[in-house]
């Protein structure tokens, strides 16, 4: 394997990690909202913050790291990227910054407003939504290298039937992963109540993700036949990712393995991620940027990678860690040891 | 071609963010040193109240952590939006250290998160305070790496270029470039000293509030200490600053003192106002440029007219440097008296003139940092990348970063009243007296 491909694959490992993680947590945030509006609070609040609590500034470190790396790895994406998305990451930024804060600021200091929680849970939908638009840009189509510099046509891209089709897939997803995770999380704090509650949202949720994931492929085919041909080329790989959201539905549908249909969800996106992002390949941004003219020089490249490996060896014992006191810890899930500062 | 209202705003926009950025930095660099070290005396003079100062300290903490991680994302992404350019090109020597900085953030975020919500979940105090360990190396790594990024703006080396492509890249030159020892050191340094006084502020403050708590006295005493230990070595690495200027930015120190023609035995220039290129009302040290650049009254010091007018730094920055230097002798000197007069006994050290005194010094410690990095990053002025890059080549093409600046303004305007707002109402409504009786119900059993 050669390094370019090696550098992406890694910095899309972590991508996936960043939309798992942030999935739960934005979507949890909607859903704790939406049950204060519908007065069921009682039921979510103190699970979706207990969960929450330890571990919101880790995601946010899994985005910093993706962005950093890809700098790293491919200096040109800061040129391609950088000058056309100032507008929409400067929205998600200024979003994720509200969201961030107002969550420690409410959890730790306090007590809570309904305001911040329907503003926090709002904020979660649209966090996803606008940085979705990176993908599809990505495709290609709405950048045009004018004098030298790139330029976005934003009207082509908010009128394109792809981009909202890809902006309501982001929204499915976070909600349905997040909802299938909480089922479980619920069920394993022994809160029956909440744990039902989540059931019926990851079941809703789960239509809308299957309808607009299908729906990409099919308008891919009008915008970026090169992508949908190599789509094609590996069915196999999104046939088995439908099949383990089928059996993950089935699941909870049953009321049977909330464990089981976690591990099976992560590994349904992760195959539909990595088959996206393998049909992707070459291309970081079509039809300009592709990963072996983007590629950093070699001594960078193979610095990278080694700091990369060290810092592996640091942070899995940690996570670990993280996850044994926390995620893991029985006293600490059902809620009778909290030990806050 | 380059268009120059939007290279105007992108600088705008990131003084803004850097500027506020670097107050929650700054504190989240320092802070949990200061927390390790009130923990471990009250572990080691099993003394709850230090114990408890920790535990108080580390819940402000969460907050001002909070702003400085939404601040740094908007700056880590702000680089790349606002000057595609340069990170483009500077990527391809420098992300090393960029990527290293976020392994420290990610080890820092994981024990942090641990630390706070692990407070009497392990049988021994020692352990828990164990955890304190990675989140204070975390934050100082990461400002060692950032600074090592920013250093290699100042000194950029450890590639050549050929044919205006960048060869022969070393990434290990890159990072360890003639800026860096100093910069690392006073920034790391100055962090600390800012924090303590931070900290001694608000102890002094609740002294002057009417709280006269043995609790808040051990703090003030403790925070002191500290800070005039880091005070001293943040003068003692400052003027290395200056030695390392006087040898490789040679503009940068010449504009920071208004010193125009080379000479022997160079004057050092204090305040003063410039005036149709004359300089007035300025007090003259004789012989201290010399001294402070090359520790020898009579060596010679380079003069900003060798520098062609385009590459001068704005003069302005005279003010930032005396400023910076100011508050850093003053602050040696506030809290050496203070200590002096604990240990002798003056009165006059608890009076409410001297602790308004000391209130006074985390504000103005936070100015100094502020005023340092104003005096660093103009000085660099017109360069991005010293002798490589000028700013104005690195901006981004991209129209409405004026619209984006004023988006980042109300965000930061929400963000430092909002942390303010809560840190204050967690404090007042959690006063220290209250706190240590619930604590002693609790143990005890009994309500008193
Ligand atoms: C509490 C803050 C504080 C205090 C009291 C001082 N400094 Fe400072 N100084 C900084 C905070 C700072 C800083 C914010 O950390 C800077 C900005 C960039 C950097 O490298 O450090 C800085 C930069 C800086 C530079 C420029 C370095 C460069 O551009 O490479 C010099 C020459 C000095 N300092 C010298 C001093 C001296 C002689 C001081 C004597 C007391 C002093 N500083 C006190
Ligand atoms: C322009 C350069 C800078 C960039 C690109 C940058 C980037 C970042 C980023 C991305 C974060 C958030 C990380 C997270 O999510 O955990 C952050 C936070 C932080 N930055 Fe910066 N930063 C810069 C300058 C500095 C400097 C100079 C210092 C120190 C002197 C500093 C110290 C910190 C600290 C300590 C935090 C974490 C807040 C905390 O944990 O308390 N940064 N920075
Ligand atoms: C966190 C502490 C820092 C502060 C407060 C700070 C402050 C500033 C200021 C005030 C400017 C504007 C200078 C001018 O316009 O004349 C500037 C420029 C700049 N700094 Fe820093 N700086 C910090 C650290 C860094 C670091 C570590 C980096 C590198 C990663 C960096 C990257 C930049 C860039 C790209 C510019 C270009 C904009 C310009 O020159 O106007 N800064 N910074």
């Amino acid at each position: 394997m050669n390094l370019e491909v090696l550098g992406i694959s890694v910095l899309w490992i972590f991508l996936f990690g960043y939309v798992i993680v942030a999935s739960i947590d934005f979507g949890a945030g909607f859903f704790n909202a939406y049950s204060l509006l519908t007065d069921r609070s009682h039921i979510l609040t103190e699970i979706i913050k207990r969960y929450l609590s330890p571990v919101w500034e880790v995601t946010n470190v899994f985005l910093v790291f993706f962005f950093v790396g890809i700098v790293g790895f491919f200096p040109q994406t800061a040129f391609y990227y950088g000058t056309i998305l100032l507008v929409p990451v400067s929205i998600s930024l200024v979003l994720l910054g509200i969201r961030g804060s107002y969550y420690a600021f409410e959890s730790y200091g306090s007590a809570g407003h309904k305001g911040y929680a329907f503003a926090y849970g709002l904020a979660g939908l649209l966090i996803p939504a606008s940085l979705s638009v990176v993908f599809t840009i990505s495709e290609g189509g709405f950048v045009e290298v004018v004098d030298g510099h790139p330029v976005l046509d934003y009207w082509k891209l908010y009128t394109s039937p792809l981009s909202w089709s890809i902006v309501l897939l982001s929204i499915s997803a976070v909600l349905y992963i997040s909802a299938v995770f909480l089922t479980w999380y619920a069920w394993k704090a022994k809160d029956i109540d909440a744990s039902n509650l989540m059931r019926k949202y990851a079941l809703i949720w789960s239509i809308p993700l299957i309808i607009t994931a299908f729906g990409i492929i099919v308008e891919l085919r009008g915008h970026n036949v090169e992508h949908y041909e190599n789509i094609i080329a590996i069915w196999p790989l999104f046939a088995l990712s439908g099949l383990l959201f089928l059996v993950t539905v089935w699941l909870i549908w049953k009321k049977r393995s909330y464990g089981l249909a976690v591990i099976l969800l992560i590994l349904q996106f992760f195959f539909a991620f990595f088959a996206y992002g393998g049909s992707h390949y070459p291309y970081l941004l079509y039809p300009y940027l592709t990963i072996h003219e983007g590629f950093t020089n070699k001594e960078m490249a193979i610095a990278l990678v080694i700091v990369f490996i060290l810092g592996l060896c640091l942070l899995l014992p940690s996570l670990y860690l993280l996850f044994r006191l926390f995620l893991f810890n029985k006293d600490y899930v059902t809620g009778k040891s909290n030990d806050h500062a | 071609m380059i268009n120059e209202s939007t290279v105007f705003w992108s600088r705008v926009l990131t003084e803004t963010t850097l500027s506020f950025h670097i107050i929650y930095a700054t504190i989240g660099v320092g802070v949990p040193l200061m927390i390790m070290i009130a923990q471990w005396v009250g572990y080691r003079n099993n003394d709850e109240h230090y114990i408890l100062l920790a535990r108080r300290w580390a819940r402000g903490f969460v907050i001002t952590v909070a702003v400085g991680v939404v601040t740094g994302t908007a700056i880590g992404l702000q680089l790349s939006l606002l000057w595609p350019n340069f990170m483009e090109l500077a990527g391809q020597v420098i992300s090393l250290p960029l990527f290293m900085e976020t392994f420290a953030f990610f080890f820092e975020a994981i024990f942090l998160g641990i630390y706070l919500y692990t407070w009497d979940r392990f049988d021994s105090q020692k352990k828990h305070m164990l955890l304190l360990i990675p989140v204070a190396i975390g934050a100082s790594m990461s400002a060692v790496f950032i600074t090592i990024v920013n250093s290699f703006m100042n000194a950029p080396q450890g590639f050549d270029i050929v044919n205006g492509k960048l060869v022969n890249i070393q990434p290990l030159i890159a990072m360890f470039n003639p800026a860096m020892p100093t910069k690392v050191t006073h920034v790391l340094v100055t962090a600390f000293m800012t924090a303590a006084f931070i900290l001694a502020s608000i102890a002094a403050f609740r002294l002057l509030k009417g709280s006269n708590h043995i609790y808040h006295k051990k703090a003030l005493y403790l925070v002191m200490k500290c800070g005039l230990i880091f005070s001293i070595a943040s003068a003692i690495i400052g003027d290395f600053s200056g030695k390392y200027l006087a040898e490789y930015q040679p503009e940068k120190l010449a504009a920071a003192e208004w010193h125009f023609e080379t000479e022997k035995g160079a004057d050092l220039i204090l305040f003063g106002v410039m005036n149709d290129g004359e300089v007035k009302y300025e007090i003259t040290i004789p012989y201290g440029l010399s001294i402070l650049a090359f520790s020898n009254p009579m060596a010679e010091v380079m003069g900003l007219n060798e520098f062609p007018e385009d590459e001068r730094p704005p003069l302005y920055i005279h003010y930032l440097f005396n400023l910076m230097v100011f508050i850093g002798m003053f602050m040696v000197l506030v809290s050496l008296v203070y200590l002096v007069g604990k240990w002798r006994g003056w009165s006059f050290i608890a009076s409410k003139w001297y602790r308004w005194v000391v209130v006074a010094g985390g504000p103005l410690s936070v100015i100094a940092i502020e005023a340092g990095w104003w005096l660093a990053e103009v000085g660099r002025q017109p360069w991005i990348l010293r002798g490589i890059m000028r700013t104005e080549q690195g901006a981004t093409t991209s129209g409405n970063v004026d619209l984006m600046l004023l988006l980042f303004c109300i965000l930061y305007i929400v963000l430092g009243i909002g942390s303010i707002v809560v840190l204050s109402r967690m404090f007042r409504s959690n006063p220290i007296e209250k706190e240590i009786e619930d604590r002693e119900s609790e143990k005890g059993g009994e309500v008193r």
